[in-house]
């Protein structure tokens, strides 16, 4: 490893990373700042999806309520006239608990038991969003009135929203790659691929997949948090199937089992659902076709279909030196 | 200009995950003569999108009228489609005031898309105009940017009640709306001035925003010698049909959105005889009605209604406010100012002016639906004249008393 920080890989990375800092700075206007923080935070929630619908093999289509359960338990708290740090501890545990009933719940099936199950999950959980108006505000939502100054940096700021957001995003990416290259990571594509094997090997095939739920329900619960401060608002849509599935086609779009995939979806989604919308009214349309054009042309997602044919373009140039790709 | 390049920056963003090309927008240069920006919030999907069409012809109408000309300053008008939901709302307003950089906004028009803005817009001191009910936008929440041209959610059913009581002789009402802000503060203010005037709500029916059908609800319906029903967008027509199909014949009285006029074309004999309160009426007599409805035929070819007129008095008042300033708009305080202190004599709706919480102050009119030479018409038969917000009660006991909800005024047994 030492020594090895000029590889194009490296050089990308921190390329990357230099230009999201400057964002601010050469985007012009706060509101595709505002854009920005939007993807981030979408883009860890998809982050979060995708260690159980790439990594686990377990499709969820009941993740936008562990979202909305964090966002709702934030916002309750501060309701209740809590401090933003205690609000936010609670919040990420009760998202936490509450991936960890999910899972109980839902990891005694897989493939389509799981999708039913999760599905199912997430509409009792809008369901009581909508209904249980004492607590949530029924249809007309919870407002949350500040967002927090950590240190006198006051977030109320949108670049200042933003780099807080870009530090979560990096934490998260990061929390991410260890975790993809940990044993455990490996364990999890064991069950994934091959879980009767998993198992004759003596792994406990049902306790990985649940730390893996943990995990996803901690990054879900982190993004459902920073969505309730950029909003200042949090009402029973954001908890409904309409959002789960948007979150899966982010993670399936960019492409599921890729660290990268899950963002380049989140940015696909926001902008389309943000941006263009403003330009064309039929963006629902426009999505939808973009979809069906993934689906067709590059099937295992965006990040892994553009890397193909990159592959295939330099492989029909003289063969360059060898390389060694370590796959995530 | 700025369109074009920020539409192709949006194609290169999409391509190339919002990296590249973005250094290519252009700085925006606010000249002295810069056009009056006008954003309108609606929601031209789901099923509050029949009002939320309506709204948008409803300032192309006026703006037409003007030439796109409001004091001598050019309109450039953006219409963004919030889709209906709060979070949507929200990244259209922001996309309304910080890209655009609007000077007013129309809309939106739910009321829970109104609450997740509200200090938002305070925050950035947008002059607002909507017709969306949200009582405490006007009272125990003032915001100073915010106006609503249209009527609070109770104040159509304030005098509704009344009539319904005096005129009708009800003794019992069942009332029906939908479970949002909209609904509870609709039917709390019928509830109130109802039994004050010597009635009785017996039971309050809560049906959600999107039902599929209202059979369970409607069954619910009985004990009672009158209906309320205070739905919204084309909700109306489908109550009215599962209503009539179940049988029931008691009366039905309803606010600006239940008996709407846009609704008529799409309803049937199954609404004959309901009864509606409402700021606006096809019918009224004046020129700047005539002129607006021909307008709306002409243009649409459909009957203009509330959601319609509504946004037409909205662009009427932005119009107006921009003359009282010679056609400044930067200074935000004075802007909101000015347009608080309109008072206009020829709208659709009669004459108007504001109180000092930006709601407007004007006539209500109940209609009777009925059938004249084969086509339904809303008929005025009551204009309750200058009707505010607080209807009779004192101001000062009423912001004292706690918001219409669901539960308030709670039911008595």
């Amino acid at each position: 490893m030492m020594g090895n920080f000029l590889t194009p890989r490296c050089l990308a990375i921190a390329v990357a990373i230099a230009l999201l800092a400057a964002l601010p700075a050469w985007m012009n206007g706060v509101y595709y700042v505002n854009v920005a923080s939007q993807i981030l935070f979408y883009a860890v929630f998809a982050l979060g999806l995708n260690v159980l619908v790439g990594y686990a093999g377990l499709t969820s289509l009941g993740h936008a309520a562990l979202f909305g359960v964090a966002a709702y338990a934030t916002a309750y708290m501060l309701q209740l006239g809590y401090g933003h740090t205690e609000s936010i501890l609670v919040a990420l545990l009760v998202g936490v608990a509450s991936m960890a009933v999910y899972a109980v719940l839902s990891l005694r099936s897989t493939g389509i038991g799981f999708i039913m199950i999760t599905l199912a999950l997430g509409e009792i959980l809008w369901g009581l969003a909508y209904r249980w108006i004492s607590l949530t505000g029924g249809d007309n939502g919870i407002n949350v009135p500040k967002r927090p100054a950590p240190f006198g940096f006051a977030m109320s700021n949108a670049t200042n929203f933003y780099y807080v957001t870009l530090i979560v995003f990096l934490l998260s990416v990061i929390a991410m790659a260890i975790f993809v290259r940990s044993p455990f990571g490996a364990a999890l594509r064991g069950t994934r691929d091959q879980p009767r094997r998993m198992n004759a090997l003596g792994y406990h095939v049902w306790l990985i997949r649940f730390y893996a739920c943990l995990f996803s329900g901690l990054l879900t619960a982190v993004s459902g948090i920073l969505f309730v401060y950029y909003t200042q608002f949090i009402s029973p849509q954001t908890l409904a199937l309409t959002s789960s599935a948007e979150v899966l086609l982010m993670v399936i779009a960019g492409g599921p089992g890729t660290l990268l995939g899950p963002i380049v979806g989140a940015g696909l989604v926001v902008i389309v659902k943000t941006v263009v919308s403003g330009f064309i009214e039929r963006w629902n349309f426009l999505l939808g076709a973009i979809f069906v054009a993934i689906v067709i042309l590059m099937p295992d997602g965006l990040v892994p279909g553009t890397t193909r044919l990159w592959r295939r373009f330099i492989r029909k140039r003289p063969p360059a030196p060898a390389k060694t790709e370590a796959a995530p | 200009m700025s369109r074009k390049f920020s539409r192709r920056t949006v194609m290169a963003g999409t391509a190339a995950g919002a990296v590249a090309a973005a250094f290519k927008f252009p700085s925006p240069a606010l000249a002295q003569a810069a056009p009056f920006k006008l954003g309108l919030l609606t929601v031209k999907t789901g099923p509050l999108a029949q009002g939320g069409i309506q709204m948008e012809q409803g300032v192309i109408t006026y703006l037409k009228e003007k030439n796109y000309t409001f004091a001598g300053r050019k309109v450039e008008f953006i219409s963004a489609d919030t889709g209906g939901n709060p979070a949507g709302t929200k990244t259209k307003a922001q996309e309304l005031v910080e890209r655009e950089k609007v000077d007013a906004i129309l809309g939106p028009l739910a009321a829970f898309e109104l609450l997740a803005i509200t200090d938002y817009i305070n925050e950035q001191k947008t002059p607002m105009l909507s017709l969306a009910g949200a009582e405490d936008m006007t009272q125990r929440r003032p915001n100073p940017y915010f106006l609503r041209p249209s009527a609070t959610s109770a104040q159509a059913m304030h005098p509704m009640a009344d009539f319904a009581a005096k005129e009708l002789k009800l003794k019992r009402i069942v009332t029906i709306s939908e479970d949002f802000a909209f609904g509870h503060e609709q039917m709390g203010g019928f509830q109130q001035t109802f039994e004050e005037a010597g009635g009785k709500i017996v039971n309050k029916i809560w049906p959600p925003l999107v039902t599929p059908d209202y059979t369970p609800f409607v069954a619910q319906i009985g004990d009672c010698d009158g209906v309320c029903q205070g739905f919204a967008g084309s909700n109306p027509l489908r109550f009215l049909k599962t209503y009539a199909a179940a049988g029931l014949k008691f009366p039905v009285v309803t606010g600006e959105t239940g008996g709407d006029d846009a609704l008529l074309r799409s309803l049937g004999d199954e609404a004959l005889g309901m009864y509606s309160s409402c700021p606006y009426t096809l019918d009224f007599d004046n020129d700047s009605n005539k002129r607006f409805v021909a307008a709306m035929q002409k243009d649409y070819g459909i009957d203009p209604g509330f959601y319609a007129s509504g946004l037409y008095v909205a662009a009427q008042t932005v119009a107006a406010g921009l003359e009282k300033t010679n056609g400044k708009s930067d200074d935000k305080d004075a802007f909101v100012k000015a347009l608080r202190s309109v008072e206009l004599k020829d709208t659709p709706r009669g004459a108007i002016k504001y109180d000092h919480f930006g709601n407007v102050i004007g006539d209500f009119f109940i209609r009777h639906l009925e059938k004249v030479n084969g086509k339904l018409v809303n008929k005025t038969v009551k204009t309750y004249h200058n009707v505010s917000q607080f209807w009779t009660y004192d101001e000062k006991k009423f912001l004292a008393a706690p918001v219409y909800s669901r539960n308030y005024p709670p039911l008595k047994s």
